[in-house]
């Protein structure tokens, strides 16, 4: 049983055993399993539930707007990039991951006014299962890359193996990050939920999705390397379209991870006690 | 009687009135924005003392307004004293709001283990109650249709069947017997008392005093964010 005592309540009862600590601590790590897997399977089954098309959808969106930059790009501003759709998708795809998240996030609290008000749970939870519901989705379409590059030829090998799950934790970091200080401040100043999206645009066009980095001007690389996004979303690409994982890469996106989850997690944590009485 | 499951100690509660509006108003009213956050402090609470211990149940009373919920959501560790402290020991289950959590494209069944887990039971203890929780809410064959096409009073039948099945250490009762009809209302207190004879801490607002003469051992009755008195049932002190 979880003893759901409050912040309060000491643990310093005499004959308090260091065993029953641990056992304790069991419970409750399992308990926080299961509480965050039924919340985010909740998110997956409510996505589908939606929409006759679910899966569909998540891949749609995507594909759509690769057909759109294929045609603007390659047909009429005459790119020259090789395998520009497999290019496009390479990076869509992940990028999707999170901005989807991102946006999503914004109501993970706002969405949950019952729960937030009457139950208390740790919230981060909330935003936890929009990343894990996106997450889910990120790794479902990656089969649609694989289609690509067997029409272009091409296929997986065993680096991704490793670079998948490698990848998957900075962009977590990140994106988790993010949504963290994105759901709470939104609790404070609705109108973030708007500012978002135009930043998210803002984002996605200092990343290089569409172009790569050796289209900007020496001068102005530095814009596109302070971007969180940049080396992450590139190493993606470079692992779907040629199999290379770049650890130089990797490490800067893992640091840049490990920041921006810092810094929402203390956003997180300064705000969350208020969180009932704001919504 | 043992000891004090529930100790609120000179809590006062405040919420500020500002944030309302939005992000236009902070960038360029700042100094005044800060001003007025400061003067625009509702007290909702102010100087609360009880305790109640193990097994009682206690009632809160008072107008519209006084502050009863927010004594609950103190309780219940959703709001957090601005001073003063809440200690409680052991199991909440709030009934403060039936089905908090429940998602209407979701089914009976679905909304049940989601809402179990919230809660605080583990999956496992969930799926072993499910049969007993379904029998309770007498919702038959309903369970397995989205939560959607409930009526409110279905809606309260499953939550309140859930959060029972809990096995709270402590209750927390908000106003929520009103949408139930007169029959499930009956199981509910009746369900209540069958808890106050296992031991179960019961905190009860509501607007009844009938309700809370049949359950309740002490009443506080709270107006304008103070304690007006405490009443020991039939007696007054
Ligand atoms: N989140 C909040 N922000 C600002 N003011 C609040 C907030 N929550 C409650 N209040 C104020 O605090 C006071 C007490 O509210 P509370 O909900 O505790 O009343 P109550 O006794 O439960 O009333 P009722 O009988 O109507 O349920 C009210 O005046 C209310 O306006
Ligand atoms: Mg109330």
């Amino acid at each position: 049983m979880i003893s759901k005592a409050s912040s309060n309540a000491s643990c310093n009862l005499p004959g308090f055993h260091f065993k029953m600590l641990i056992d304790l601590n069991r419970q409750r790590l399992k308990y926080y399993l299961d509480l965050i897997i039924v919340l985010t399977k909740k998110e997956i089954k409510v996505r589908y539930k939606n929409s006759m098309l679910g899966y569909a959808w998540s891949i749609a969106n995507p594909l759509l707007y690769a057909l759109i930059f294929y045609f603007v790009f390659k047909i009429i501003m005459r790119f020259q990039i090789k395998d520009y759709s497999l290019f496009l998708i390479s990076g869509l795809f992940p990028w999707q991951w999170v901005n989807n998240s991102i946006m999503g996030s914004a109501v993970s609290f706002i969405g949950n006014v019952s729960l937030i008000k009457k139950v208390r749970f740790p919230r981060l939870f909330l935003p936890l299962s929009q990343v894990l519901n996106d997450a889910f989705h990120f790794l479902a379409s990656i089969p649609v890359i694989i289609i690509f590059l067997l029409f272009y030829d091409k296929y997986p090998s065993i680096t991704w193996l490793y670079g998948i799950p490698l990848l998957i934790i900075p962009t977590f970091l990140v994106v988790y990050g993010f949504s963290l200080a994105v759901s709470s401040v939104n609790l404070f100043f609705r109108d973030l939920q708007y500012l978002i999206a135009l930043l998210l645009t803002i984002l996605f066009y200092l990343t290089p999705i569409f172009y790569t980095v050796k289209f900007v001007p020496e001068k102005y690389r530095y814009l596109i390397y302070i971007n969180p996004f940049t080396p992450l979303i590139t190493n993606w690409r470079s692992l779907f379209m040629r199999n290379i994982f770049n650890w130089d890469k990797y490490l800067l996106s893992l640091a840049y991870g490990l920041f921006v989850f810092i810094i929402g997690y203390l956003i997180y944590n300064k705000l969350k006690d208020r969180f009932a009485e704001m919504i | 009687m043992s000891e004090p499951v529930i100790i609120v100690d000179h809590v006062s509660k405040f919420f500020s009135l500002h944030y309302a509006s939005g992000i236009k108003e902070l960038l360029f009213h700042l100094p005044t924005y800060i001003k007025e956050a400061k003067r625009k402090r509702f007290f909702a609470l102010n100087d609360i003392s009880f305790k109640i211990e193990k097994g009682e149940s206690f009632g809160i009373i008072g107008p519209n307004g006084a502050g009863k919920s927010t004594i609950l959501g103190l309780i219940a560790g959703v709001l957090k004293p601005n001073s003063g402290k809440v200690t409680t020991k052991g199991r909440i289950a709030p009934l403060l709001e039936l089905g908090a959590g429940f998602h209407p494209e979701l089914t009976g069944r679905e909304n049940i283990i989601l809402n179990a887990i919230i809660l605080g039971m583990t999956k496992n203890e969930a799926q072993s109650k499910m049969d007993r929780i379904i029998d309770f809410s007498e919702l038959k064959d309903f369970i397995d249709q989205p939560i959607r096409t409930y009526s409110s009073g279905m809606i309260a039948r499953l939550g309140f069947s859930v959060a029972v099945h809990v096995e709270p250490e402590i209750l927390l009762i908000d106003e929520i017997l009103a949408v139930g009809d007169t029959k499930f209302q009956e199981k509910c207190i009746n369900k209540m008392m069958s808890f106050k004879k296992m031991g179960v801490t019961i905190i009860f607002v509501t607007h009844s005093r009938d309700q809370i003469e049949k359950i309740c051992e002490r009443v506080i009755v709270i107006e304008k964010s103070r304690i007006q008195k405490i009443e020991k049932i039939g007696k007054k002190i």
